[in-house]
């Protein structure tokens, strides 16, 4: 993905907090993943309607953290959950 | 001489409480207009009337939850055989469960779908019989069967819910493997879920007719191999070879009593499927015991729970955490014992009648298929 991909969860796909467990996970077709912090602040900003990089720069100034090191985070992750096809973008 | 034996004390081992389960398999009916040889389902199939209604399924839905189910996978029989599935699916949302709807399109239309829609279902598994009507009305046991399963597909697809479609593999169809890929494509599935027979219920009953010889199987590898590359990004593809042909067994169920479990239509709580075929195992029911307390510390729960029931072979293996020592039912299918190791295992003293098994049904026709029915 690039900072100008705009990801959204497919339908199909949706988060759920597990109040057994007490964490976030995500549901999709035979998949429950639990998430990490970095999972859940991601998947929390997708929208379908804001790209990669406004996205970045809200969890930037957040965690008040350098914007390029969260760009590269967040991408690295939605990388992996599209692989996984819990994740598309346009 | 006399021997004086203390009084045995009943062990009781001191369990630690098992984790929550994630996933659970309802069969809301064993009814279903299919007939399929190779189904899953028991031989002696559970009566309409033996059925939960539907807000017994909604409380055991509530109750799933409470525990930590997160998915649901309605099964059956054929589930559209219930007239209240809209309602039972509504009632699996409302308890907070990801739904997942396992049929073979009979008895949906497109007005159902859209009530299921409404009722917030989340994705369907449709399963094929064949790629066309004369294989697949042959093996459904359902003339007509195919015509209308292509026209439920293109409901499910202008609804736009995620499909899944799986195809069960055997003798009669393995030949048509990389058809059955192309067609779950250009239903619109992201995903095709490749099950070659597994040997339980009906299936076990009709395995010499079902029974795919070594060269299918190697064929079929192949074509799951070129399929991946050609499909990718596409389709994903789930392919579950057949475990008669492996080396070691498959983690049956992910372990006994670890991830999941499955309710029969009277409101059984099973460990798996096919557990009823263990004598001894004693199940309880929904409608007489909390579902916690069945996956907590229920007796057939317990009987292969952890790794202090195995075998010596498997106690002291290397696999011993990976495969869980194979598949109970199968043990007992082939062994005649629960508790041995599964006759798959190259490890296994039983491992030889198997192959002397495979090798005496593939190597004459096979014989006619003993389609699934109800009792009458
Ligand atoms: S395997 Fe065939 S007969 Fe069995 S429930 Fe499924 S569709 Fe019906
Ligand atoms: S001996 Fe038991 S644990 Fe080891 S591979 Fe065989 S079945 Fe699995």
């Amino acid at each position: 993905m690039t900072p100008a991909d705009r990801p959204f969860l497919p339908r199909g796909v949706r988060l759920h907090h597990d109040r057994v467990r007490g964490v976030p996970v995500l549901l999709g077709p035979e998949t429950a993943l639990i998430l990490d912090q970095v999972g859940q602040a991601v998947l929390g900003e997708v929208d379908g309607t804001r790209d990669i990089a406004t996205i970045s720069a809200a969890l930037a100034e957040r965690y008040a953290a350098p914007v390029e090191m969260i760009e590269a985070d967040v991408i690295e992750f939605l990388d992996d959950m599209a692989a996984r096809r819990l994740v598309e973008a346009t | 001489m006399t021997v004086v034996h203390p009084t045995p004390i009943p062990v009781q081992p001191v369990r630690p409480r098992p984790e929550p389960p994630l996933a659970m398999l309802a069969e809301l009916t064993h009814r279903c207009p299919l007939a399929c040889p190779y189904c899953s389902n028991p031989l002696e199939l559970t009566r309409r009337e033996g059925e939960l209604t539907t807000e017994q399924w909604a409380e055991v839905f509530r109750q799933a939850a409470d525990l930590g189910v997160l998915q649901l996978h309605l099964s059956g029989g054929e589930p559209a055989s219930r007239p209240d599935l809209v309602q039972i699916v509504a009632a699996a949302r409302q308890a907070g469960l990801y739904t997942n709807l396992i049929t073979s399109g009979i008895g949906l239309t497109g007005r159902r779908l859209d009530e299921l829609d409404a009722a917030g279902l989340d994705h369907v598994q449709l399963s094929v019989q064949g790629v066309n009507a004369g294989i697949a009305d042959h093996v459904g046991g359902y003339k007509g069967g195919f015509d209308r399963k292509m026209m439920v597909a293109a409901e499910i697809a202008r609804i736009g819910f995620p499909l899944t479609i799986n195809a069960v593999m055997h003798r009669h169809n393995l030949g048509d493997l990389a058809a059955t890929i192309a067609l779950a494509h250009q239903l619109g599935a992201r995903r095709i879920e490749i099950a070659c027979v597994q040997f339980q219920g009906w299936a076990l009953r009709n395995r010499a007719a079902l029974q795919p010889t070594r060269e299918q199987v190697e064929e079929a590898k192949r074509t799951v191999a070129q399929a991946r590359v050609d499909y990718a990004g596409r389709l994903a593809i789930d392919f579950v070879p057949p475990d008669y042909f492996a080396d070691f067994p498959k983690a049956c169920m992910n372990g006994w009593g670890s991830t999941g479990l499955n309710i029969a239509p009277d409101g059984k709580v099973l460990p798996c499927h096919a557990a009823e075929i263990i004598p001894g195992l004693q199940f309880q029911n929904v409608l007489t015991t909390p579902l916690a307390e069945i996956w907590n510390g229920g007796p057939a729960f317990n009987a292969f729970r952890g790794t202090d029931w195995m075998p010596e072979l498997c106690q002291a293996c290397d696999r011993r955490d990976i495969d869980y020592g194979g598949c109970r039912c199968q043990a007992m299918a082939i062994a005649g014992d629960a508790r041995a190791t599964d006759p798959v295992c190259r490890r296994s003293p039983h491992r030889a009648a198997l192959d002397a098994l495979i090798a005496a049904e593939t190597s004459v026709a096979p014989p006619p298929f003993e389609y699934r029915r109800m009792p009458r």
